[in-house]
């Protein structure tokens, strides 16, 4: 039985109650969902495990606008005139950077939670493209390695799979401390998906619910995080640009230490990230917006005189081109995504409708990437349900969401005159609301005011 | 409000690299750390085809000696080494006629790495193959996320040692501190003192004669002359494989 599903009972079929006509008042606070909540937990005694993100509403990129170019600023021609997106990631310290064509990668995420198909597709889409995927808690696979071009390797504290040879075949190392999801949280695997394969890589009995460690196993803090990166410098010659990937919590600090550390680029994963499989509570309750974490994370790198230098990667419910303009004006290098990745593959698709209602979801709510039981074939580990993912068509539908998602970014940098995408500034943006400018410190539109401004920036 | 200062710049180079002789495929090579950088030993160690053999003089307690070693090359380290010394080992020998600091052949996939002296926290830590042993003394987590290796200690491990512990075999011939397996999985423990405490899910299990023989090959290997028959064997209840309700004060 899976940990969030109450058991069915279909003996009992009573139609939907017409609650407008009723006049049922739904509570603000106890609503079917909070409702719903109470009685899996009642009648489980174990905590609610989910996939995806926060679905609660915070202040996001929806809360800001661009100012175009107007009078004293004049736009590019769309089409007409250059407007560039290439990045180079990690070219502080590494003798070999990635050099990619556009600013939106593929966040990590595992093979084990993914089918080995959906990998190979996000390598392939990502690829054709010229952009980066990154593997995950369970190690590098040869499918994987084989269709991404730019291949970045996590290090993580479980190090399931870790190998030396997998580690100099990267493009990039990815040490891990923490996860938007769940910054202070440790990856999960449940027994449904530890099938043969993924427990050989993980050394893992088979079918067993996987619980990895929340602390690496062998530094604690940022003076042993300056030595663990100088080994694994020394163990690929200095070539590999190596990444921190930070769940938003403390951004400022995170990113500061990093720098200290030696990183070559710094990932801030706000609190909407999603994940494969995470306790509701944990995913909903902790951690900060992905507008708030920028500044922060920007402040940082600007007072040590590294901003550019070392790039800043923003995760987080990254949806369309407009939130990839926003996060840049920001002061992010590039954006990384994984839910939308999952959603351009097929993930939530509406032609799964009667299956997603036979596991008690529908499209656009299926949230059970723990259970492995995807209709889409994407996060699971059966072979039947994998193999409706045809890796080389859903490949070409990644590859055309992320060519979508430059082309939405370039016109809005184009209409506020910007020749590169990084070249979009806070002074292009203005906040609807008072929380989005205070967060993401900006003005509120039509005033000059930033609350909180002046007042100390912590 | 805190200002930050601008991070020093820290790619090594050692101006002198005269002290390393790379590429000699035999006889012995010297590497003075006094003069070469541990940049230059770990490079002239990767370009190294094998079959070679380097002494490493005045290490100095410094991080990182001998790491991502794929040749079967023989390095002995004459003095104290410092955090991660022969990590990820896949090859060869590393003998360090000293101390270790932190995460001793952290992830050792193969080879042999001896420590004459005492190692510091997490030794072998998520090592994966190969035999990691410890003349004298262990500190805390050692043998944490192990995922294969063969660990044998002379003297005793500190606590939380054996974390999570996956695959491959901890030996001890001294005590065990607190929490010793906690949350283990299929990995086996041998002790032949005290156990201050066993962690979650660690139970002790019966010698049988199949384990009686495995030791005793472990303790041969580490060239060792403890009886087999003097430990105690600990492993997981396998408790904890599944998520349950009864578990939650585990969890
Ligand atoms: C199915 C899935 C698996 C994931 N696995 C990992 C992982 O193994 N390691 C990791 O650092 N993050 C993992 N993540 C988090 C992503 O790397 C990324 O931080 C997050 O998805 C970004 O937010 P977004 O989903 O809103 O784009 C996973 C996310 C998903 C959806």
């Amino acid at each position: 039985m899976t940990l969030t599903s109450l058991p069915q009972d279909d003996s009992v079929q009573v139609p939907a109650p017409d609650i407008a006509a009723l006049g049922l008042r739904e509570s603000a606070t106890f609503d079917r969902a909070t409702i719903a909540d109470i009685q899996r937990a009642a009648a489980t005694g174990v905590y609610d495990i989910r996939g995806w993100g926060a679905k609660r509403r915070v202040p996001h990129f929806d809360d800001l606008l661009f100012l175009g170019a107007s009078m004293s600023r004049y736009p590019l021609e769309g089409y007409r005139e250059k407007c560039d997106t290439d990045v180079v990631l990690g070219d502080r310290h590494a003798s070999k950077p990635l050099h990619l064509q556009i600013p939106v990668t593929i966040a990590g995420m595992s093979f084990g939670a993914l089918s080995a198909n959906a990998k190979e597709a996000l390598g392939r889409g990502a690829s054709e493209v010229g952009t980066s995927t990154t593997t995950g808690d369970g190690g590098m696979t040869p499918e994987e390695r084989g269709q991404s071009r730019h291949l970045v390797y996590q290090y993580l504290p479980s190090r399931y799979g870790m190998n030396p040879d997998d580690l100099r075949k990267a493009d990039a190392i990815e040490i891990v401390l923490g996860q938007g999801a769940k910054p202070g949280g440790g990856g999960m695997l449940l027994g449904q998906k530890i099938t043969e394969r993924v427990a050989g890589m993980r050394t893992l009995p088979v079918g067993i619910d996987q619980r990895s460690a929340s602390r690496h196993p062998d530094w604690t803090g940022p003076d042993d995080l300056e030595i663990k990166i100088g080994e694994l410098r020394e163990i690929t010659d200095w070539k590999t640009p190596i990444y921190v990937k930070i769940g938003a919590s403390r951004p400022y600090y995170d990113t500061a230490l990093a720098v200290k550390a030696g990183a070559d680029v710094v990932v801030v994963d706000g609190m909407q990230g999603g994940t494969a499989a995470t306790q509701q509570v944990f995913i909903e309750n902790v951690g900060i917006p992905t507008l708030a974490a920028i500044p922060q994370a920007v402040q940082a790198l600007q007072e040590l005189g590294v901003h550019r230098k070392v790039q800043l990667i923003v995760s987080g419910c990254i949806r369309t081109g407009a939130d990839v303009a926003k996060a840049m004006a920001l002061g992010a290098d590039a954006v990384a995504i994984g839910t939308a990745a999952l959603i351009a593959l097929g993930d939530n698709d509406p032609r799964y409708a009667a299956e997603y209602a036979a596991l008690g979801s529908a499209p656009g709510f299926y949230d059970d990437f723990q259970d492995g039981r995807d209709p889409a074939g994407i996060t699971t580990q059966d072979p039947e349900l994998a193999s409706r993912l045809d890796p080389i068509a859903g490949g070409r539908r990644l590859a055309n969401y992320l060519r979508v998602l430059t082309m939405e970014a370039q016109t809005i940098a184009r209409a506020c005159g910007k020749s590169h995408l990084h070249n979009l500034e806070p002074e292009d943006l203005v906040a609807l609301t008072i929380e989005a400018s205070a967060m993401a410190r900006v003005p509120l539109a039509g005033t000059s005011w930033i609350p909180g401004a002046g007042q100390g920036t912590l | 409000m805190v200002t930050l200062m601008a991070p020093d710049a820290t790619a090594p180079t050692s101006d002198s690299s005269t002290d390393v002789r790379p590429g000699s495929d035999a006889g012995d090579t010297t590497t003075d750390l006094d003069t070469a950088s541990v940049r230059d030993l770990n490079q002239a160690l990767h370009d190294s085809v094998g079959a070679a053999s380097w002494t490493v003089t005045k290490p100095g307690g410094k991080h990182s000696l001998a790491v991502g070693i794929t040749a079967d090359v023989d390095v002995t380290i004459e003095g104290h080494a410092g955090y991660y010394a022969a990590g990820m080992l896949q090859k060869g020998r590393v003998t360090i006629n000293g101390n270790a600091g932190v995460g001793l052949a952290e992830n050792i996939m193969s080879g042999t790495v001896h420590v004459r002296g005492d190692a510091s926290q997490s030794a072998a830590a998520t090592g994966h193959g190969g035999l990691v042993v410890i003349d004298g003394n262990a500190g805390a987590r050692c043998g944490i996320s192990m995922k294969g290796v063969d660990i044998v200690v002379g003297g005793n491990i500190g606590h939380m040692s054996a974390f999570m512990a996956q695959a491959g075999r901890l030996v001890v011939c001294g005590d065990a501190g607190d929490a010793l397996g906690d949350s283990i999985y299929e990995a086996r423990i041998y002790v032949r003192g005290s156990v201050a405490s066993l962690g979650a899910d660690c139970i002790e299990k019966p010698m049988r004669a199949e384990h009686l023989e495995e030791l005793g090959a472990l303790l041969a290997a580490a060239g060792r002359s403890e009886d087999p028959s003097d430990f105690r064997r600990y492993g997981s209840a396998r408790n904890l494989y599944h998520f349950h309700v009864d578990n939650s004060t585990a969890y």
